[in-house]
């Protein structure tokens, strides 16, 4: 099941712990990535742990030109692109009434409008191949909203409309565009939680753990697979029960 | 002229599909070739590609049929 063999795959945020663990899913299924992050290092890392069947591109996701350039890179470097995974994202966290016009729009452009630009440049091959699979990876704040990320929230939120609308649009040509909403995941990030935090966020999680990278990268594997053919436009939670919508 | 006109009917047969017969200059890409309106973004943007012109959307939803596609090409070019 989830065969991914002769497909190619562009993972974009594979320097951060869930995208490098959907980089490794989609190749440990047999596809050829092209792995994007900001962080040369762990790029050539994870280049080096996956050996065979990758290319590392990176590129700044805030930059129109940059952006266009790396759906040409991916294409360019794997002759197609069946697979694209928007990963990337950034916070720049702040409660509103202290939240400046750039932090606002320095999370917009990388989590939403490279988002677009990426699904924009990766469909017309696809359309002509007639056949395609994105994944956007958005959160469960896109949902819930979260006091403090406007922006990120406002983002997230913004994915899972434009995946609806490209669904829609692109369904007729076996095209099938889905999101991934993770709840709490351990990374890098939450690692710099206290012990009292961790605790008081694992009682608000029916599953009573924060979910893995590679519990969120076994949905993408799924979304991206033959399998998940007839499921567009919908948004796969991946929270332990967090919240169930 | 003639020449835009084949690469035009190159174009439409190759992606819609359909018999070179069929692609007169008077048939309409819905009505009378089967497209859908995702088809026409595409011959559009097919077009583009070929001729190396704009296509703006107010005159691409004015080609409606194939001697649209070739007079609107052949006064871009």
């Amino acid at each position: 099941m989830f065969d991914l063999t002769g497909k190619t795959a562009l993972v974009t945020g594979a320097s951060g712990g869930i995208g490098g663990a959907i980089a490794k899913a989609l190749h440990g299924a047999g596809a050829t990535v092209a792995i994007h992050g900001t962080r040369r290092e762990a790029l050539d890392t994870l280049a080096a742990e996956l050996g065979s069947r990758v290319h590392v591109l990176p590129a700044n996701l805030s930059k129109p030109e940059e952006v266009e350039q790396l759906a040409k890179d991916a294409e360019a470097a794997m002759g197609s692109l069946d697979i694209l995974v928007n990963n990337a994202g950034i916070t720049k966290d702040g409660l509103i009434l202290r939240m400046k016009d750039e932090d606002w729009d320095a999370v917009i452009n990388v989590n939403l409008t490279a988002a677009f630009r990426l699904c924009r440049a990766a469909v017309k091959g696809m359309m002509k191949r007639r056949s395609g699979r994105i994944v956007n990876i958005t959160s469960i704040v896109g949902v819930t909203g979260n006091p403090g990320q406007a922006n990120y929230c406002a983002s997230k939120a913004g994915m899972i409309g434009l995946t609806k609308s490209l669904a829609q649009e692109v369904a007729s040509r076996n095209i099938t565009v889905n999101a991934v909403a993770p709840g709490f995941i351990a990374t890098a990030m939450t690692d710099e939680l206290n012990d009292d935090q961790k605790a008081r966020i694992n009682a608000s999680i029916p599953a009573g753990r924060m979910g893995t990278s590679e519990e969120i990268a076994a949905a993408v594997l799924y979304l991206a697979s033959a399998e998940a053919a007839y499921v567009t436009g919908q948004t796969l939670h991946v929270n332990g029960g967090m919240a169930m919508i | 002229m003639s020449d835009v006109a084949e690469r035009v009917k190159k174009i439409v047969v190759e992606h819609l599909g359909v018999e070179e017969a069929k692609v007169t200059e008077n048939a309409s890409f819905i009505d009378d070739l089967g497209a859908d309106s995702l088809d026409t973004v595409e011959l559009v943007m097919a077009f583009e590609e070929e001729f190396g012109c704009e296509i703006p959307d107010d005159a691409a939803e004015k080609i409606l049929t194939v001697k649209d596609a070739i007079d609107f090409i052949s006064k871009a070019a």
